[in-house]
């Protein structure tokens, strides 16, 4: 008999097994409806490049005092001991500062990414980090095209290390703290659509002075931050070529094949071997070839 | 023969734990060239590893924070996990095929994929920064779902109890628990199905890890296809591995091998080199395939375009070759150059995608310090002292006790 009933047994086992871990696997959207994400817009022709909002973010989250503006190099990275800078580019327009940070995108590779669920888009918008969930395999920071998370790789209690837009602020309806100190009015903090309005109003308000372009609208299928500036972001050292769908569907084909792959695998797997069983008699007489 | 290697079954398990006991225990000379360079090696290896966890993972590897993976990934884990291979290759030619030829090679494969993942898992633990934590998506308190590595950690774990299960037999007859092997050995079959498709799933599952990388390696290696071509190269790294440690196998426990399974040897390369031959022409033909369908000849003529060529003719092209000619003339020799040729391609592929070609444009290249080197080395020297203690006790390569087939 092809199948009997043992073999059944154990194919209904394998199949219940894998269905029950298989439909773990599926991509979950995390861009929930009926949900507005927060965000901040920065403006860069009114940026002055004070870089009160370096100091603002240390202060807010601990860190030690940014190094003072004499000698410092133009263009930083944001580090495990600070969570933004301000770069300063010579551009076609002449000097243009842009503040770097985590970009809380709508739908963040490094959430994707997290096995834990550590990293996790929250429902206003930041992307948080929880050190009681990660296990500090640093596979956001290998996924995130922005290089946003950083890591304390000399200390033996490590974190990941980023902008969080001052969750705990927001909560408590205020603004993050480089939004509400900016003196020039820089940053602005409000709902991602309000904010979308309003950079579309003063580029059209001021076609000359502004390119048009906002900035993390659609780059990584949008971003929490968005920025707007009188010169094309490359000149500015934002990532170019990113894709406009969110990062996460890059993996979304290889998860949702996982299921079938758990159900058509070991059926056919027995099938094969189910119709193979006899072979070896004849192999006995065949040898090589 | 017999003689030199104690079974269990002797004492008809009423002394388990004095046999335990004796069988750990070293055997044989203790001098060899091998154990003088390997012993320093792994106590080296062991300092670092207490300095990482003392100092944080910065202060012995070249990490930084555009290369958050190095060396212990792209090597250890990625790598060691492709070499592995072979042993869900194996079981499917063995259990599924029905290939009998193959049955002599099966236990020994499968229990070095099992060490495989045992020691390259155990590696990924030392590149965890909060390693406390990897429990996490095990026990269910935060499942992130929608991640590759979430698939990938779930099936190291299943993969290896699949595994343990497929080689259990060989335990217990080591024990010389004759009920436990039967029902042991009846799981087999499940075992083996279960594991094909955890495997299917994760060796490509390691190329899915790096899809939204999409930015940071060179383009020459990054397609939407590299979970396929994790999976294909996969067959024949992990044949050729088998072929390699088969090959140094026969010559260091020569006296463990029935006569009858040495002169079957010469078969069995000889057949897995016409599987590796085949699987390689399918990687190679995909990889051209992917070459023209990603207009990537624009790259060709840079360092990394030649760099690129070097892997494809030299390490893919060339052993595909090899191993093809040498099958058709039946040259064992030439078919182990072709497998040492193929693992180098191998080691080169995982490697330009993980380590050499991620963030190949950047000013500051990742080089892995020497002490992420060593303490690689401890690992792979660690796994085969536990291989070396399994082969000398348990039958692995030398038949089963005669109760087994008495029945």
């Amino acid at each position: 008999m092809g199948l009997n009933r043992r073999n059944f047994f154990k194919l209904l086992g394998v199949t219940g097994m894998t269905l029950a871990v298989g439909k773990n696997t599926v991509a979950s959207s995390t861009n929930d409806s009926g949900v507005e994400f927060y965000g901040v817009l920065h403006d860069a022709t009114r940026c002055k490049g004070c870089r009160g909002c370096e100091f603002d973010c240390a202060d807010a989250h601990g860190f030690p005092e940014p190094p003072p503006s004499k000698g410092l190099a133009p263009i930083r990275k944001t580090d495990e001991t600070c969570n933004t800078v301000i770069n300063t580019y010579q551009t076609s327009r002449g000097e243009v500062f842009i503040k770097r940070q985590c970009m809380h995108c709508n739908e963040p590779a490094c959430a994707a990414a997290c096995l834990t669920t550590a990293m996790h888009k929250t429902k206003m918008g930041p992307v948080t980090w929880d050190g009681d969930k990660c296990m500090g395999c640093r596979y956001c920071m290998v996924s995130c095209p922005f290089d946003s998370p950083k890591f304390e790789f000399h200390s033996a209690n490590p974190k990941i290390q980023k902008c969080d837009m001052c969750f705990e602020r927001l909560k408590i309806g205020e603004p993050p703290a480089c939004a509400y100190n900016c003196p020039n009015e820089a940053l602005l903090y409000g709902k991602r659509r309000d904010l979308i309005r309003e950079a579309r109003k003063r580029i059209n308000d001021n076609p000359e002075l502004y390119v048009d372009h906002i900035y993390g609208e659609h780059e990584a299928g949008g971003t929490g931050w968005l920025y707007i500036s009188p010169v094309p972001f490359e000149e500015l050292g934002m990532p170019a070529n990113l894709q406009k769908a969110s990062y996460p569907a890059l993996t979304k084909g290889f998860l949702y094949s996982v299921p079938s792959v758990f159900v058509l695998v070991p059926a056919l797997l027995l099938g094969i071997q189910q119709s193979t069983k006899n072979n070896h008699l004849k192999e006995e007489n065949e040898e090589d070839e | 023969m017999n003689n030199s290697y104690q079974i269990a079954a002797d004492h008809d398990g009423k002394s388990i734990w004095k046999f335990l006991v004796s069988e750990f225990k070293p055997k044989g000379k203790f001098l060899t060239p091998f154990n003088i360079i390997s012993i320093p090696i792994m106590i080296l290896g062991l300092a670092l590893i207490v300095i990482r966890f003392w100092k944080g993972i910065g202060s012995i590897t070249n990490l930084t924070q555009d290369i958050p993976w190095g060396l212990w990934i792209g090597f250890d884990v990625v790598t060691g996990v492709a070499f592995a291979g072979g042993a869900y290759v194996l079981t499917f030619m063995v259990y599924i095929l029905n290939m009998r030829k193959y049955h002599s090679i099966v236990r020994v494969t499968v229990l070095n994929g099992f060490l495989a993942y045992v020691f390259y898992a155990g590696a990924l633990l030392l590149d965890l920064g909060r390693p406390w934590n990897v429990i996490n998506p095990i026990i269910g308190n935060s499942f992130g779902t929608s991640s590759v590595l979430f698939l990938v950690a779930w099936h190291f774990l299943l993969y290896m109890i699949a595994q343990l299960i497929e080689f259990s037999p060989a335990i217990a007859e080591w024990l010389g628990a004759r009920r436990a092997r039967k029902i042991l050995s009846a799981m087999t079959i499940a075992a083996v199905i279960f594991g094909i498709t955890l495997s299917t799933l994760h060796q490509s599952g390691l190329g899915a890890l790096y899809l939204m990388a999409r930015d940071k390696i060179h383009p020459l290696w990054y397609s939407e296809f590299i979970p396929i071509m994790f999976f294909v190269s996969s067959i024949f790294a992990g044949l050729s591995m088998v072929i390699f440690e088969g090959s140094i196998s026969h010559k260091v426990f020569f006296n463990q091998i029935s006569e009858k399974n040495h002169q079957a040897q010469h078969g069995i390369i000889r057949g897995l080199s016409k599987i590796c031959a085949g699987a390689m022409f399918a990687y190679f033909f995909l990889q051209m395939l992917v070459f023209i369908h990603g207009q990537n000849w624009i790259w060709i003529n840079t360092p990394m375009g030649y760099w690129w060529l070097l892997e494809m003719v030299g390490f893919v092209f060339l052993p595909m070759l090899l191993f093809f000619v040498s099958y058709r003339k039946n040259n064992i020799n030439m078919i182990k150059v072709a497998a040492i040729l193929t693992m180098l391609g191998v080691i080169l592929n995982r490697l330009n995608v993980t380590v050499i070609g991620f963030r190949w444009d950047m000013a500051i290249r990742y080089i892995p310090s020497w002490m992420e080197l060593v303490v690689t080395l401890a690992v792979i020297f660690t796994e085969i002292w536990i291989f070396r203690w399994v082969i000398n006790r348990m039958p692995v390569l030398r038949d089963s006790p005669s109760w087994v087939s008495e029945k």
